[in-house]
């Protein structure tokens, strides 16, 4: 028998003793622990989600989504103001943060020499940015709003700006992996056809990013509908009974009226809480999938 | 062409390292160089481009070594050597490419047409318009085929006619057109390899530029597609100033006029290893009767 047969034999034996490694007491107890905890987080959320609904179903009506919430008739409350705020809120927020982060982002990226201290701490301080509490941002938009001479609170830009100062570090970050993720050689192609760098990122790296910057903002803004602390801090109402109306009106949000009406000792406003909470899920769950399917649909291979 | 079939297959005696140089085996590589054909002049009479004292350094790291060559006209020049000594990093220098890396320094001059594109206010990017470059990789921008042809043009401002019909001028010169004119406005990802790279060979000439450099623009494609790229640089020859780099010597005896032979020494204190041209000649010279026994070892595959 050849050398090599020789060999091929005693490998498949050794592959094929039946007994892995990963199969030892220690590995299944470990896995064991892992499927656990899977199972206890997923089973926690579904008990709250439907525990929720059910508290809520009797007020999944029209009157819900159009009308105004009231004391006076808390069987027929909705939340159309506060619907309508965050809306208001989301849209003013994104056009805020979305060209400030994506300027952000491009600057660091493609034109910063990322060897100069200054862009590096930039640089290691958006991660921590990123991580600063909500509320510290409604402090920081209070201020902004003050410096600025507005003295109404609790108005669509004083929230709005708390709220993209939020989630301004998610987008530069998420913006910034985007563009890094366009290939050298598509930046090269264009420069050496005698485009200017600006014309190349404009014409090529940032419609090639779009995609996972749709997917990173749409994420951002799904984190910043459920936020209640900045806007407490801004000074919006928890309740109003009229639209949104413009930039400087005052308006309440989703977040904000649940907060306030689960507190309430009256069984109709604390079942209206409940479905409010559903709404806001579904909301943040569209954004969610909406973000999927963009990031499904434009994804590209290189 | 009837070599294409064993093109992707080195040379003999490449593979077996050892074989010594049989002069058949060098004599069929120079009977193919369409060089041979060709009667040239043993130095190209007014280059287009010449670099003079070419020096390069990527931080403190030497990479390239007072590199001196012209570049003929309506000429296939080859640029030829072992990896990393410097044949892409000299090719980058020509269309100042090389800017784009902050590390790297450039010392020396890259003349053409008798201006040194390194002096002062020398603009890279109308050098660029002037100067074309196809990648190693196809880079066909994630547009329709159309729009990958005008981009160069809108880009840069060029005054044309009619863009229909530049685009069209541009897919004939890459021998394209009729593979593409019924599906300009599809992306330019459908192509395949080959059709791609030569879709970039149709970019770049859309902008009209003198000179095309090449990076290896074969390397990534099939033998039947590298011999159509190959038939169309010898196409192209006839307007344009052809500068290229080949790992595939056979591609370089077969479509260069002339062959540039870098290799890298490693130097004495720091041991870096700095590229280096070592021999610059006729094409069918350097394949069938080199001067350096440098060239001979690397052309016969003892070496690199
Ligand atoms: N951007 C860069 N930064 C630092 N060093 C570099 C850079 N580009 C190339 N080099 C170095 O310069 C030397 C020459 O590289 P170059 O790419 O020009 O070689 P090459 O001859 O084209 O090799 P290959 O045949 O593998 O493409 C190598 O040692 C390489 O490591
Ligand atoms: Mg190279």
């Amino acid at each position: 028998m050849s050398i090599a047969a020789t060999t091929a034999r005693e490998v498949t034996e050794r592959l094929a003793t039946g007994r892995s490694k990963d199969r030892g007491v220690g590995s299944m107890v470990f896995l064991g622990l892992l499927w656990f905890s899977l199972f206890f987080g997923v089973v926690v959320l579904l008990a709250l989600i439907v525990s929720t609904v059910i508290k809520g179903a009797p007020r999944f009506d029209g009157e819900l989504l159009t009308n105004y919430t009231s004391v006076v008739r808390p069987e027929t409350a909705g939340f159309r103001a506060g619907i309508l705020g965050s809306l208001w809120l989301m849209l003013f927020t994104a056009l805020l943060a979305v060209p400030l982060g994506i300027a952000a982002a491009l600057y660091l990226q493609e034109f910063a020499d990322s060897d100069r201290p200054w862009n590096r701490f930039v640089e290691v301080n958006l991660q921590n940015l990123a991580a600063v509490p909500s509320i510290v941002y409604g402090l920081l938009a209070v201020a902004v709003m003050a410096l600025l001479g507005f003295d109404r609170t609790g108005i669509v830009l004083g929230g709005a700006l708390a709220l993209a100062l939020l989630i301004l570090p998610v987008i530069i970050i998420t913006t910034r992996e985007a563009v890094r993720a366009v290939p050298r050689e598509m930046r090269d192609g264009s420069l050496a056809l005698g485009a200017t760098v600006w014309q190349t990122t404009w014409k090529q790296t940032l419609p090639s990013a779009i995609p996972g910057i749709a997917t990173g903002t749409i994420l951002g803004l799904s984190r910043a509908i459920g936020e209640a602390a900045p806007l407490v801090v801004v000074g919006l109402a928890s309740s109003v009974t009229f639209d949104p109306a413009g930039m400087l009106s005052q308006i309440t949000a989703l977040p904000m009226q649940i907060y306030s009406l689960t507190s309430q000792s009256r069984e109709e406003l604390r079942q209206a809480a409940s479905a409010a909470i559903i709404v806001l899920l579904v909301m943040v769950l569209g954004l969610n999938a909406l973000a999927i399917f963009i990031r499904n649909k434009f994804q590209r291979s290189w | 062409m009837k070599e294409t079939s064993d093109m992707a297959t080195p040379p003999a005696t490449a593979t077996t390292g050892a074989t010594p140089v049989t002069n058949a085996h060098l004599g069929s590589l120079a009977d193919v160089s369409s060089g041979a054909e060709r009667h040239l002049p043993v130095v190209p009479e007014s280059p287009v481009m010449e670099a003079r004292d070419l020096n390069v350094f990527y931080g403190g790291f030497h990479a390239v070594h007072d590199v001196n060559l012209p570049y003929g006209r309506n000429e296939i020049t080859a640029m030829i050597g072992p990896s990393g000594c410097g044949k892409s990093t000299v090719l980058r220098c020509l269309n100042r490419m090389n800017d784009l890396v902050t590390s790297a320094r450039v010392e020396g001059q890259v003349l053409y047409h008798d201006q040194d594109i390194y002096a002062k206010g020398v603009d890279p990017i109308a050098v660029r318009t002037h100067i074309g470059m196809v990648f190693q990789k196809p880079n066909p921008f994630p547009k329709s085929i159309y729009d990958n042809i005008a981009y160069g043009p809108r880009v840069t401002g060029m005054k044309v006619d009619t863009m229909d019909d530049l685009v069209e001028e541009a897919l004939r010169g890459a021998a394209l057109w009729d593979e593409v004119k019924d599906k300009l406005k599809q992306s330019a990802y459908g192509l395949s390899g080959g059709q791609q790279q030569r879709l970039c060979i149709a970019r770049t000439i859309a902008t009209k530029p003198d000179v095309i450099l090449m990076d290896e623009p074969c390397s990534a494609l099939d033998p039947i597609a590298t011999a159509r790229v190959e038939d169309l640089m010898m196409t192209l020859r006839d307007d344009y100033t052809i500068i290229v780099v080949t790992h595939n010597m056979q591609q370089a005896a077969r479509v260069s006029d002339r062959t540039a032979f870098f290799t890298a020494r490693p130097d004495e204190t720091t041991g870096n290893r700095t590229g280096l041209l070592v021999e610059f000649d006729l094409t069918t010279k350097i394949f069938s009767n080199p001067s350096d026994k440098r060239t001979e070892d690397y052309i016969s595959g003892r070496f690199g």
